[in-house]
């Protein structure tokens, strides 16, 4: 059984024959070949795997392909801008060391891009909650929530975050 | 996952249609439950019916003295909402505080209650609230809808459409959680009509239940301190790895007073 499905990737419409149990990281991981965004659980609790469907954060393990029919995804793959510079909130974990292995750092930028979005002046205990759907096993968090914090700031002033810290 | 077919009606009726026609139709709306079920290869159907685009169940709206919300109305959309946080500001506060923000984002009410998980929070506000539990044959009262551990009511291939609220003059919900799930190990939540006070109780036992107890000691004295030495009792109460039955009778009794101050 299979079937096809349309939408919006990163900005660029793609159609798909797959079958109606693809899961939407799978479509993204296998289909279009964006390993950016990761499976870290497989059982909607890591969050490693967050990518955005119509402006919301959501666990794409635990969405079908074909229920993001028609919608518009963003991925890790799609923040950056086209020449290559980060989006603040990706400059932001680089210069607060918001990451070690990497890993979680898909999911808890997107995750923290979102959370920013719907509240862009967060306290650090709003980002601690913001983020309870992303684990990271590395980092013991703290850099992820200063990262966070000025990555916010960032994107207020809407310019790169290295040059925010200074 | 096993295979399945994969239907999107654009209507209730259309609904109702493909899941009677269905060999072991499924109903599927945000997936959060239903899509982890399938990973594990516990439920083999045939097809799912994906009612995201059935208009009849979502919004939310008020109606008379009650607030009616959508079966696909989403965690963060209730927890949002004006109508909502004016209304029965202790709904929204229930909502934002289910699981995750991504959680949130799709999960939703009638897939919350028709799961009818023992340690979820919708149930308790449903009983406390003096529910109405609307599918599209007829209305369920709250109080009979949860049957048991993940049973309810409905009949097969019988869809959520919402479910009517009432709105106290005051509410609160307390809900001691699983820090790694946000599940409630303990979850109580406390309204007040006039003289009448209801004490509706998840993640204690197999299903929720009122504590006739605490409500008449409540109607009769509407401080947290009317609660001290009002216990309930251990038997049939769950135990796993999180928490012995002793100690969510415990925190039966604690959380109900938590959610009494917190109506102050
Ligand atoms: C990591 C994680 C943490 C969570 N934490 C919490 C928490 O703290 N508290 C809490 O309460 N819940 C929690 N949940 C569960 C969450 O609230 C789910 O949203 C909810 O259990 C199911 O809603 P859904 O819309 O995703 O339903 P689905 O998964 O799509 O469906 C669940 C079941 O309900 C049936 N169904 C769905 N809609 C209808 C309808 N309208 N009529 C009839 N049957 C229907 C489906 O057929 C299926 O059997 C958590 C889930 C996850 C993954
Ligand atoms: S891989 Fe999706 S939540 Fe862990
Ligand atoms: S940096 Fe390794 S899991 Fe987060």
């Amino acid at each position: 059984m299979s079937c096809t499905v349309t939408m919006t990737v990163n900005g660029k419409a793609v159609t798909r024959e797959v079958e109606e149990r693809t899961l939407l990281v799978h479509f993204l991981r296998e289909h279009l070949a964006l390993t950016g965004t990761h499976v870290g659980c497989d059982t909607s609790q890591c969050g490693a795997c967050v990518v955005h469907v119509d402006g919301r954060s959501v666990k794409s393990c635990t969405m079908l392909a074909v229920q993001a029919e028609g919608a518009s995804v963003t991925t890790i793959e799609g923040l950056a801008a086209a020449d290559g510079t980060l989006h603040p909130m990706q400059a932001a974990f680089r210069e607060h060391h918001g990451l070690q292995c990497g890993f979680c750092t898909p999911g808890m930028v997107m995750s923290a891009v979102d959370l920013v979005k719907d509240n862009p002046t967060p306290t650090e205990s709003e980002v601690r909650e913001g983020l309870e759907g992303n684990i990271c096993r590395c980092t013991g968090y703290h850099n992820i929530v200063k990262a966070v914090l000025a990555g916010a700031e960032a994107m207020r002033a809407g310019e790169p975050a290295a040059a925010a810290a200074e | 996952m096993y295979a399945f077919e994969y239907r999107r009606p654009a209507s209730l009726a259309e609904a109702v249609s493909l899941l009677s026609q269905a060999e072991e139709g499924k109903i599927l709306a945000g997936g959060q439950t239903l899509l982890p079920t399938l990973k594990q290869r516990l439920a083999r159907p045939t097809e799912l019916i994906d009612l995201s685009k059935v208009p009849e169940l979502k919004g939310i709206r008020e109606d008379g003295g009650a607030l009616v919300i959508g079966a696909f109305a989403c965690h963060a959309e209730v927890g949002a909402s004006d109508l909502v946080k004016r209304r029965i500001p202790a709904l929204a506060d229930l909502a934002v505080h289910i699981g995750d923000r991504q959680v949130r984002a799709l999960g939703t009410l009638g897939g919350s209650i028709a799961n009818a998980d023992p340690a979820a929070d919708y149930p308790a506000a449903v009983v406390a609230l003096k529910g109405t539990v609307k599918t599209d044959l007829r209305e369920i009262a709250g109080d009979d809808f949860f049957t048991g551990m993940f049973e309810t009511a409905l009949n097969p291939g019988e869809v959520i459409t919402g479910v009517r609220f009432q709105a106290p003059d005051k509410a609160a919900y307390a809900k001691f959680r699983n820090p790694a799930s946000r599940y409630a190990i303990v979850g109580v939540f406390v309204a007040r009509f006039g003289n009448e006070v209801r004490v509706a109780v998840t993640g204690a036992g197999p299903s929720v239940f009122c504590v006739t107890d605490m409500e008449a000691a409540l109607a009769k004295d509407f401080r947290a301190d009317a609660l001290s030495g009002v216990a309930v009792s251990a038997n049939g109460l769950n135990g796993d790895i999180h928490a012995s039955p002793e100690y969510r009778a415990h925190l039966v009794t604690v959380m109900a007073k938590r959610a009494v101050e917190a109506c102050a």
